[in-house]
């Protein structure tokens, strides 16, 4: 049973890990000097939210630390969506994948606020506070991009319409979904699925943004290890220098 | 949309309690008054610094003119007698 919570706290650690890396990635880039603050908060908040799944993950696993588990896991190992590996191409493309990850994270969060796992449950209790933030935030944001001017709206539905694909992978259950929600510590993915959708779809319609058609993307996922081509080149610079200096501090 | 668009300026400001007055902390640019509010939150309260915020447009703070300085504060310099320094404050008077 611990391997598959460890492998369930991966997949959330590993998500917002490289979520946080994407968007520190983007510091000193936003078009305002108050949006690069506020977005660069939002990736601190997720790594936090990384930093507590995956201290969790290591000592289910034992003889191992967040930092191990973030700096010399192998590519095949992670479990982050396919979804937060993406490139941030332009503004657009960062706020409707944060919007898209945010609205999931607040119907993921919300259940796993009553997990039967004290410690899943404690540390989505501190997180959803932060998750209810980022949402109203990317909505503000969608809103604005969408009903600005023509040029927004259509930079902002190119962006929709780019990421959709990337979303089927976030209700697609495999074998730990099925054991956490046996066990009443996590929930199916495909149960996200409908709460998701009215979340996301309304705030698009208020937007004027068309809700893309649901396509089937692949059926290799972040879930189950195999990733998008972008994991590898992140990873590279994410663990260059530990792997440079091994267990170098400060 | 121009490189040097950042939107209206806001000035911001934080109360620390319940019951304290709201201090100035700082300013910030933003479109409108939905996203100055949460540009505040992510510039000034990470920390700690209060539970309240104020947001005014910076147009519409009334300022005195630094021109002005002699005729507006000057002639109180000389009036000590506005200031209530010359009681005795008995003994055992605390906080004063």
């Amino acid at each position: 049973m611990n391997d598959k919570i460890f492998d369930y706290c991966l997949r959330i650690g590993d998500s917002s890990l490289i979520l946080s890396h994407r968007i520190g990635e983007y510091c000193s880039k936003a078009p305002i000097l108050e949006e690069d603050l506020a977005i660069t908060n939002v990736g601190l908040d997720l790594l936090g939210q990384a930093e507590s799944f995956l201290n969790y993950a290591a000592e289910l696993k034992g003889n191992t630390t967040a930092d191990e588990l973030t700096f010399k896991r192998k590519e095949k190992d992670f479990r982050c969506l396919h979804l937060v590996q993406t490139p941030n191409i332009d503004f657009a493309f960062i706020l409707t994948r944060q919007f898209l990850i945010d609205c999931y994270h607040q119907t993921l969060f919300n259940q796993l606020v009553n997990s039967q796992d004290e410690r899943i449950s404690g540390i989505s209790k501190k997180a959803i506070k932060e998750i209810n933030y980022h949402l109203k935030r990317s909505t503000e944001w969608i809103l604005r991009l969408g009903l600005g001017t023509d040029h927004s709206n259509q930079r902002l539905q190119n962006a929709v319409n780019e990421l959709w694909m990337y979303t089927d992978e976030l209700f697609i259950d495999n074998e730990t979904d099925i054991q956490m929600d046996n066990l009443n510590i996590g929930t199916l993915s495909s149960s996200l699925k409908n709460p998701w959708e009215q979340l996301v779809t309304s705030t698009l319609r208020s937007a004027s943004i068309e809700v893309p058609e649901a396509n089937l993307y692949s059926l290799q996922y972040g879930k189950n290890g195999f990733h998008t081509e972008y994991l590898g080149y992140i990873l590279a610079e994410m663990q260059h220098l530990p792997l440079l200096y091994p267990d170098a501090s400060w | 949309m121009s490189d040097e668009d950042q939107g209206i300026l806001w000035e911001v400001f934080i109360q620390v309690k319940a019951g304290r007055p709201f201090k100035h902390v700082g300013s910030l640019h933003a479109y409108d008054k939905e996203m100055a509010m949460k540009a505040a939150r992510d510039l000034y309260t990470r920390r700690n610094e209060g539970n309240g915020i104020w947001i005014v447009k910076a147009e519409n703070i009334i300022s005195s003119d630094i021109n002005d300085g002699e005729s507006f504060f000057d002639p109180s310099n000389d009036k000590i007698y506005r200031h209530p320094t010359f009681y005795k404050i008995p003994d055992g008077v605390k906080h004063i």
